[in-house]
């Protein structure tokens, strides 16, 4: 087997693995959350029996490390159960399936992540390449001090700020970013510009800078030098010669910013009236929502690691040592 | 014969920035070099060798910049060319072969096509006839496989096999002019002789002038014509290579060949201190060390001399305790040696030191010199306070470097005083063995001398015993007193000194002898001829 083939087969068992550990963490967690959702539907003046009663219906009843073993043997089926919300005491149940509820939110999260990434990554790296083919010039101090005077700003104010500028004084794209599932295409992508934006403004910064780095730290090598004795172009020994040896941590930025723009954006999401899944995971978590909360969380959890897989596989492609050994 | 000028460089001085502010590093040195000529510029390292020779590209370093002077390559001023016209030359018309081809050709790339770049990047040939004259340079240079082995990626070919590459890569655009910057400095010797043979073969066969920067004398005897000597960035002389290795007139110069003349008689052995019996030893699952049985005469000096590879360093490693070994019993001083580091007591650390070939990565730089030397003196000995002040001040006279430099910062002392400092912190413990990890081999000749005299004045005033690796045959010859040849991993033979530099020899060690360069005219081409009889590597 090729050893690339053979190291990425590892890293996914180790991918799984940790996804393992990070439910039993989610799980514990959310046992430590304070009350239960009987008690945020029945209220405090609920007798006791009553409660007793309901918590039996959910299940909430039994010993944790069961229900535990009832939702990660549901979930390794694929079903992430029911929600609670919409079932009460009295034995009604007009619950939906967690599925069901956060496939829509997810899509929604999803295309805005896309969107953004389609954006943000190319620019970053181009920003990233030209300052550091024209390191220490005026362009690389402007591209420096523009990117990390918007990452220093909280997203909110950027948020609004694009939005009074954008929206209200200049109505170019609309404030509000409610979509629904029958918004068309283009409509989703105008509706989507201005939470692409701040997200862009936010995370581009990070994986400019690291690029910039990353390419300049090569500079001083032997064979850049090689390459300028040769007679190249300062652009073709940046691009041919530089940044294929830089992908690495490069890889690892973009894939730690991508996780950001699936897992981190609700306070974007609040602002613009998304309805992504940070904003369902939130009012799940004040619900005490709990089959949600968890699968929101192991969502989340598997992104991260998902993305940190691919930014491995990409060290691990663009490293000739690895790619063809010996 | 003035048309036949290609290049003519006068009063260059090049500055280079540091401690906030410019020095220069080359102080107006001229050079003429007619077309096919061999121009050898030696001299120890900060001299301005390389600098000098990368300005005949018209290029700076980093931090450098060509401040005065005239640099015409073939009617074209490189100092007041634009940018752009100087790119055009290099590459095309000037060629650079660097020190490290390991590190000067880049990871990412297959061979060939870092070969043909240039040519391809400056329009001069199409690609596909590139390429075949790439695999034909190849040929030339002796590669094995010269059809295939371009379509390798760098880490995939040894380091001679790199060197020859890259001086195919240099040839490539049939350049006028190449610089070669110490190319065979990384190489072993039984390697370099190869190399250094196909080099000379390529720049004759094309007649192409060059520039050959060195600081081995025996090297620059044959290959170049000319040699120039230089100096704290200044020539000191210049003369035919002849002329220059019979009569050098200045007194640096005369230096510069001193230092192969040390010798110091071999004494009789004596009772062993350390004795290495039948060990076997591995990293993981590969074998390096097979079946080595080394003694070590006490208050003498034995080299280990072999290629990098032959086992040299793995075997300090065994004796220091770092790698335990799988088979095989290392006694010291008449007692087992516990395998590994942690068995052993704080004495039986004590009385084992070692010093290392990069005395730079060897030292932590943020410690000043009297916590280098003060730590060992408190963790073997107990000393503290004003007793180790004073003991730091003893041990830096012993070196022969004055009380001053105790406060001083590694990065404030040169190669040679970094050494010293090493050599003064394994003394620290007041070992009865100190294991010398190629210490001389980084250095110039001259520091080389230096470090090498004090080493054999510190035996004789403190009858220390050294295991001197090194695969320097000059080294040994100056203060071996017996000799252990290694190769792949197995001892090839162990005698007194002058047993084993003279003959009869096993194959290996003939091969190893025969590899050392000298300064007799014509000798490489012998070396190669006895080396191709004795089936040399790669």
């Amino acid at each position: 087997m090729h050893p690339i083939l053979a190291t990425v087969l590892q890293r996914l068992g180790l991918g799984l693995l940790t996804l393992f550990l990070v439910s039993i963490i989610i799980f514990s967690a959310i046992e430590f959350l304070p009350g239960d959702f009987t008690e945020a539907v029945l209220g405090q003046s609920a007798t006791e029996e009553t409660v007793a009663a309901f918590r039996r219906e959910l299940g909430l009843d039994q010993p944790a490390y069961v229900r535990y073993i009832d939702w990660i043997g549901s979930v390794a089926q694929g079903d992430l159960g029911q929600s609670f919300s919409g079932r009460a005491s009295s034995g009604i149940d007009r619950s939906r399936s967690v599925a069901e509820l956060i496939a829509p939110r997810l899509s929604n999260t999803l295309f805005l992540a896309g969107m953004t990434a389609i954006v943000a990554v190319p620019l970053a790296l181009i920003l990233g390449v030209t300052a550091a083919l024209w390191r220490g010039g005026i362009y690389d101090r402007v591209v420096n001090a523009v990117t990390l005077s918007t990452i220093s700003m909280p997203e909110f104010l950027v948020a609004y700020l694009l939005i009074l500028f954008l929206a209200t004084l200049n109505p170019i794209f609309p404030s509000l970013a409610d979509v629904t599932s029958a918004t068309p295409f283009w409509e989703r992508v105008t509706k989507c510009a201005l939470p692409c934006l701040t997200l862009t403004l936010v995370i581009v910064a990070h994986m400019m800078r690291m690029t910039r780095a990353a390419i300049i730290n090569l500079l001083a090598s032997p064979y850049i030098e090689m390459a300028r004795l040769k007679g190249l172009k300062p652009s073709t020994v940046i691009l041919r010669h530089a940044l294929p040896n830089a992908w690495a941590p490069i890889a690892n930025v973009v894939a730690f910013n991508l996780a950001y723009l699936v897992v981190g954006v609700v306070v974007v999401e609040v602002v613009f009236v998304y309805p992504g899944v940070g904003q369902l995971m939130v009012d799940a978590v004040t619900s005490r929502d709990i089959p949600v909360v968890q699968a929101c969380a192991l969502i989340f959890a598997g992104t991260y690691i998902l993305l940190n897989l691919t930014a491995d596989i990409v060290s691990i492609a663009t490293n000739p040592r690895l790619l063809h050994p010996r | 014969m003035a048309d036949d000028l290609l290049l003519d460089m006068r009063d260059v001085v090049i500055d280079g920035f540091s401690d906030e502010r410019w020095h220069p590093i080359v102080r107006g040195v001229s050079l003429t070099l007619r077309r096919g000529e061999v121009l050898g510029l030696i001299g120890e390292s900060g001299a301005g060798k390389s600098t000098l020779g990368l300005a005949a590209m018209g290029f700076a370093r980093p931090g450098c910049r060509l401040t005065s002077g005239r640099i015409v390559f073939d009617g074209i001023d490189l100092m007041t060319a634009s940018e752009t016209k100087r790119q055009a030359l290099r590459g095309s018309r000037i060629a650079y072969v660097a020190q490290s081809a390991a590190a000067a050709f880049n990871p990412a790339h297959r061979l060939i096509d870092q070969t043909v770049e240039a040519t391809l990047a400056h329009g001069l040939r199409p690609e596909a006839e590139a390429v075949e004259d790439a695999k034909a340079l190849y040929a030339a240079m002796k590669l094995p496989e010269p059809n295939t082995i371009g379509f390798r990626y760098p880490h995939q070919v040894s380091g001679g096999q790199l060197q020859r590459a890259m001086t195919a890569m240099a040839m490539s655009a049939r350049p006028d002019l190449i610089i070669f910057d110490e190319p065979t400095t990384a190489l072993d010797v039984t390697t370099q002789v190869n190399v250094l043979a196909a080099m000379k073969e390529a720049v004759e066969r094309f007649d192409t002038a060059a520039i050959y920067i060195t600081h081995d004398l025996a090297v620059v005897a044959q290959m170049a014509d000319r040699i120039k000597v230089l100096r704290h960035g200044r020539e000191i002389e210049e003369a035919e290579t002849a002329e220059m290795l019979a009569r050098p007139k200045d007194p640096y110069t005369r230096s510069l060949w001193a230092v192969r003349s040390i010798e110091k008689p071999a004494r009789a052995a004596s009772e062993p201190i350390l004795e290495i019996a039948g060990v076997t030893a591995a990293y993981g699952s590969k074998p390096v060390l097979h079946d080595v049985t080394i003694r070590v005469p006490k208050g003498r000096t034995i080299a280990v001399v072999g290629e990098s590879g032959s086992g040299k360093s793995t075997t300090a490693r065994v004796v220091t305790g770092l790698l335990p070994p799988i088979e095989g019993t290392v006694r010291f001083d008449g007692a087992g040696l516990p395998p590994a580091l942690k068995g052993r007591s704080k004495e039986q650390l004590r009385r084992i030191q070692m010093i290392y070939q990069m005395a730079d990565t060897a030292m932590n730089p943020r410690h000043r010199v009297s916590e280098i030397i003060g730590r060992p003196l408190t963790f073997y000995r107990g000393l503290k306070g004003r007793a180790r002040e004073e003991e730091v001040t003893r041990l830096l006279k012993l070196i022969e470097l004055d009380e001053s430099f105790a406060d001083r910062l590694p990065g404030e002392l040169s190669g040679g005083q970094k050494q010293r400092i090493c050599i003064a912190r394994a003394l620290a413990a007041e070992p009865d063995l100190v294991i010398c990890d190629e210490v001389t081999s980084a250095l110039d000749q001259v520091v080389q001398e230096g470090i090498l005299k004090l080493l054999m004045r510190l035996q004789e005033e403190l009858g220390v015993t050294y295991i001197f690796i090194t695969h320097d045959i000059a080294t040994v010859r100056a203060i071996a007193d017996e000799i252990v040849v290694m190769h792949q991993g197995r001892v090839v033979e162990q005698g007194p000194k002058d047993d084993i530099l003279s003959p009869p020899h096993p194959d290996y060690t003939a091969l190893l002898l025969a590899s050392v360069p000298t300064m007799e005219p014509g000798w490489l081409e012998g070396a190669v001829i006895r080396q191709s009889a004795l089936h040399a590597p790669d």
